[in-house]
């Protein structure tokens, strides 16, 4: 019996444009993944919970308002507070270079994908994170 | 053989109530296999204390935000709720988009709520393959009230009554006419019915057709007959009558007996659900053997009955 990859789609902050994170998590869902979706407005606490509840493979943050800098960094520390580094963190929205290379650099986020990103290739990216750490 | 004290370990944290440890153990009962058993083996002692209760009803009607409510009255009376969601696999994909949490926000935060969402992998009846499982999980981690949600379901995903104590369908105004409600299936299994939505037009017209249907059949000779409940979940409108019945139910059971019955019935469907999947897996387990009987039923060589006495047959399929 395969084990199901299995991912949290959430928006944190306070923006409400979620038509992005939709379309993510349909596309992930036609990549054959259980997609948990828990829609806008979410704290990082409420977040991180959700995750440690449905025991989820990845995260995936959708985040337009601009705040990632302050939002993202506090998930990924929640997240190793409960011993949950092993959880892969993906962060798509208007992000700059700069801000996605400190993301991923300094606080552990693996992919930062912007406009225009394929959501195929960001299905191909979590199942192969996913494939060598099983 | 390393795997069995990692679970009676896993076992034990879900006893000991760590959250994490019961995540994980939800993960492991989803997957199935030999060590979900084991881990099952050690919890079953434990389990049997926790008030189970079914939500069905069609997509739409408002199970979520119902169950949202429900939680809500039982925390602020004290007791703790484990919460299973199930929703749709995609036939096509194998995935799924489980979007229940989002009715369920109010409860973030609760240390005494935990809400898992399942997909039902292709299995029809309205629950998982895995659920029944996922509420011995919750019920030995201690939680007094589960709460099972079925995926949307239309007019016959009735296994659910199967599983709970206590099941409420849940319908809206202005579904259907009244032989909709004396039709089979779903209605039938409701020890408590709820019109959700009751603020729109119609509501009573629905009530007065359920009570009707009810009164029709011989069911309420039975002992017990399930109230029609109106209700606004969004508001918490008609939410205490509803658990205040679902209470009453629970009594109701103790009392007259039926309980115990229940209890037998759902070890009986437990344990026909572990044989089916026990036997397949031990069938499944010689790949080439299973491949090659397929092919000789394609080819017509072999009648999928003879075949399947076959399996069984063969030493060690069946022997435990």
């Amino acid at each position: 019996m395969e084990h199901k990859i299995r991912v949290l789609v959430a928006k944190p902050g306070l923006d409400g444009h979620d038509r992005g994170a939709k379309v993510i998590a349909r596309a992930l869902r036609d990549a054959g993944m259980e997609v948990i979706y828990t829609g806008i407005q979410q704290t990082p606490e409420m977040i991180v919970e959700a995750a440690l509840q449905e025991d989820v493979d990845v995260i995936g943050l959708s985040i337009l308002s601009g705040a990632h800098m302050t939002l993202l960094p506090r998930v990924m520390q929640l997240l190793r507070e409960q011993g949950m580094d092993d959880v892969l963190v993906v962060a798509g929205g208007i992000i700059s270079d700069d801000d996605a290379r400190v993301l991923k650099m300094q606080y552990g986020i693996a992919e930062v994908y912007g406009p225009g990103a394929s959501t195929l290739e960001i299905a191909r990216f979590i199942q192969e994170r996913c494939a060598t750490k099983a | 053989m390393r795997q069995r004290p990692d679970r009676v370990e896993l076992a034990d944290a879900v006893l000991n109530g760590s959250r994490r440890a019961l995540a994980r153990a939800l993960t492991l009962v989803e997957t199935g296999g030999p060590p979900a058993r084991a881990l099952l083996g050690a919890v079953f002692p434990h389990t049997g204390r926790a008030h189970i209760v079914g939500l069905t009803g069609a997509p739409g009607v408002g199970k979520s935000t119902l169950a949202t409510a429900l939680a809500l009255h039982w925390r602020r009376a004290g007791r703790t709720v484990g919460i299973v969601a199930v929703d749709p696999t995609s036939p096509f994909s194998g995935g799924a988009i489980l979007g229940d949490r989002i009715r369920m926000q109010a409860l973030s935060g609760d240390p005494g709520v935990f809400i898992r969402s399942m997909a039902n992998r292709g299995r029809l009846g309205g629950i998982a393959r895995a659920t029944g499982d996922a509420v011995l999980l919750l019920d030995a981690a201690g939680f007094d009230v589960v709460l099972v949600e079925t995926v949307g379901a239309g007019q016959d995903e009735v296994e659910i009554a199967a599983a709970a104590h206590t099941t409420i369908v849940i319908e809206i105004p202005g579904a259907g006419d009244d032989v909709q409600t004396i039709k089979a299936g779903i209605l039938e299994i409701a020890d408590l019915l709820v019109v959700n939505k009751a603020d729109r037009e119609g509501a009573d017209v629905t009530v007065r057709q359920l009570r009707a249907m009810l009164n029709l059949s011989d069911l309420s000779g039975a002992g017990w007959t399930p109230p029609v409940l109106a209700a606004v979940a969004a508001s918490g409108e008609g939410i205490e009558a509803i658990a205040a019945a679902a209470a009453h139910h629970l009594e109701y059971l103790r009392v007259s007996g039926r309980f115990a019955d229940d209890t037998r019935k759902r070890a009986e469907y437990e344990l026909r659900v572990a044989l089916q999947e026990t036997a397949l897996e031990r069938a499944q387990s010689d790949r080439a053997g299973w491949k090659t009987l397929v092919a000789q039923i394609a080819s017509r060589a072999i009648d999928p009955y003879a075949a399947a006495e076959h399996l069984l047959n063969t030493p060690g399929n069946v022997a435990m």
